[in-house]
């Protein structure tokens, strides 16, 4: 992908260069926009639930609603707090909208259609993820506020607790894949939906959709932000852009998730079955992420908010015994089979 | 024992999930229950509180006859009437504010009213920018009547029975 066009720009060090510019642009351009439209369904779906109707006034079906909030935040005062640390104080959000966007770059949308094909794009991603809490941290304590100080902690501790199942979760299918590179998982699932991860792997995946709405702080899992309790946890200083990239960020978190699903267990850009292949595997990409985001907001429409003490019990004395149990018993069968190792 | 492994069959299968996800999604395409407000409004009662307004009779005298039983009887000491004898020798009011900031729209005034000048009526759509638009002088009141005495005078006619 960047080979090909920087050999369209000349094949100087300059072409790689604006090559690499170029498809980051093409990429997160749409993501960003793509991240707007999240909101909207997002809201959208949960008032559809909730027999509401959502934002139905800016533009045809509301669907303009997010540019709008996104405009009135632009265009409000940044304040920070006299109490707070300045510099992490406005670096936390940047770090977060960042983190947000740079794991898209190891994303396949199609056969070589990566930003960067790396043979650890999975490591990478969740190394990125792990990251994304100190964004949070930062905030939580830059604030210099009780509220944001303890949804900072509750965040910290929960985004530990999780990953240790998600990573469980990719132990896995990275060992039935052999090899740890997002391209090779989607090539494992090949030919059709029977042959896609979610089926063979099935409380793996159940596990795994489950743990990245922890990762996210999506509802039921958004304790750190909690406003019954917290008001808006890590968030309850920030206005304006502040407020925005924390925004843009979450959701960007959300899609990556979604994005990361799909890869994992419905066969990245593979269609369903393989008389649909004429259709463009970004497409499929994109139809899977619109699914998975979906899951997202119907789960957030349907369960109520886990109570601290019960997050931490189905992380640590649920998920983490079921998916070590799973590890073994997935990679045992592989061994002795012959699935694993080949 | 059979108990035991039905609840951790039952909570390791996610069965109440399921069905809760189920639920929420059959919900999804049922018929909204919210009004679309701005564009669609629901029914009010005619013996709604809302924006006060002085009625005048059909000739297009003012009701009024200052005799301060509202501003004597509101809780909320919201009305100020000062009156004087007009020319022709009524008794009219001068000046008859109403603080609309104050007023709890509790309709003691409209109650104690022996002429139906002062009534709430069915408007409830007044919100403002700043806080003195909401201090309401005599001449904004008569002509929050005039506008709205259709709907007011039908109100009126309606509860009037009960009364």
């Amino acid at each position: 992908m960047v080979e090909w066009l920087a050999g369209l720009y000349g094949g100087t060090d300059a072409a790689w260069f604006f090559s690499i510019i170029t498809w980051i642009l093409v990429i997160v351009a749409p993501l960003l926009v793509g991240v707007a439209f999240a909101v909207y369904a997002d809201r959208k779906i949960w008032a559809a639930m909730q027999l509401r109707r959502g934002p139905n006034v800016v533009g045809p079906f509301g669907l303009l609603q997010s540019f709008a909030d996104g405009l009135k935040l632009f265009i409000k005062e940044t304040i920070v707090p006299a109490g707070a640390n300045k510099g992490i104080f406005i670096l936390a959000p940047m770090l977060t909208f960042v983190l947000a966007l740079i794991g898209w770059a190891v994303i396949p949308w199609g056969e070589g259609a990566v930003l960067a094909d790396i043979n650890v794009g999975i490591f990478y991603i969740f190394a990125i993820s792990s990251l994304g809490v100190y964004g949070i941290i930062m905030a939580g304590w830059a604030s210099n506020s009780r509220y944001a100080f303890l949804g900072g902690l509750r965040s910290a501790a929960q985004m530990v607790s999780y990953e240790v199942s998600m990573g469980f979760v990719l132990v896995t299918v990275i060992s039935y894949a052999g090899s740890p590179s997002l391209s090779e998982l989607v090539h494992m699932q090949s030919g059709g939906i029977w042959n896609w991860n979610f089926l063979w792997f099935f409380p793996m995946f159940v596990i795994f959709l489950i743990s990245a709405m922890a990762e996210t702080n999506r509802p039921p899992f958004d304790l750190p932000e909690a406003e019954a309790e917290l008001v808006a946890g890590y968030q309850v200083e920030y206005s304006s852009m502040a407020f925005a990239l924390f925004w843009l960020g979450e959701y960007g978190n959300i899609l990556l998730m979604c994005a990361l699903s799909s890869v994992l267990f419905f066969g990245g850009w593979y269609a369903p079955i393989p008389a649909l292949d004429f259709i463009p595997g970004p497409l499929w990409m994109i139809a899977k992420i619109c699914f998975f985001f979906f899951i997202f907001a119907w789960v957030k429409a349907t369960v109520p908010r886990y109570r601290y003490d019960q997050l931490m019990r189905l992380g640590w004395k649920v998920f983490l015994p079921v998916s070590l149990a799973a590890v073994v018993f997935y990679t045992g069968w592989g061994v002795a089979f012959g699935y694993i190792g080949k | 024992m059979i108990a035991f492994l039905d609840r951790t069959a039952r909570s390791f299968l996610l069965v109440e999930f399921v069905k809760a996800m189920a639920l929420t999604f059959r919900y999804m395409f049922k018929p909204k229950t919210t009004l679309n407000y701005p564009y669609e409004k629901g029914r009010l009662s005619a013996r709604f509180r809302g924006e006060h307004a002085l009625r005048r009779y059909p000739n297009g005298e003012e009701r009024c006859i200052a005799c301060k039983l509202c501003e004597a009887i509101c809780p909320a000491l919201a009305i100020t009437i000062e009156a004087e004898p007009r020319e022709d020798g009524s008794r009219r009011t001068t000046r008859y504010d109403i603080d609309m900031v104050k007023c709890i729209y509790c309709g003691l005034c409209q109650e104690a009213c022996p002429v139906d000048a002062i009534v709430e009526g069915p408007n409830f759509e007044f919100a403002t920018e700043s806080r003195e638009e909401l201090l309401y002088d005599k001449a904004k009141l008569l002509d929050n009547g005039d506008r709205w005495e259709r709907e007011i005078a039908a109100n009126l006619a309606q509860d009037a029975p009960y009364r």
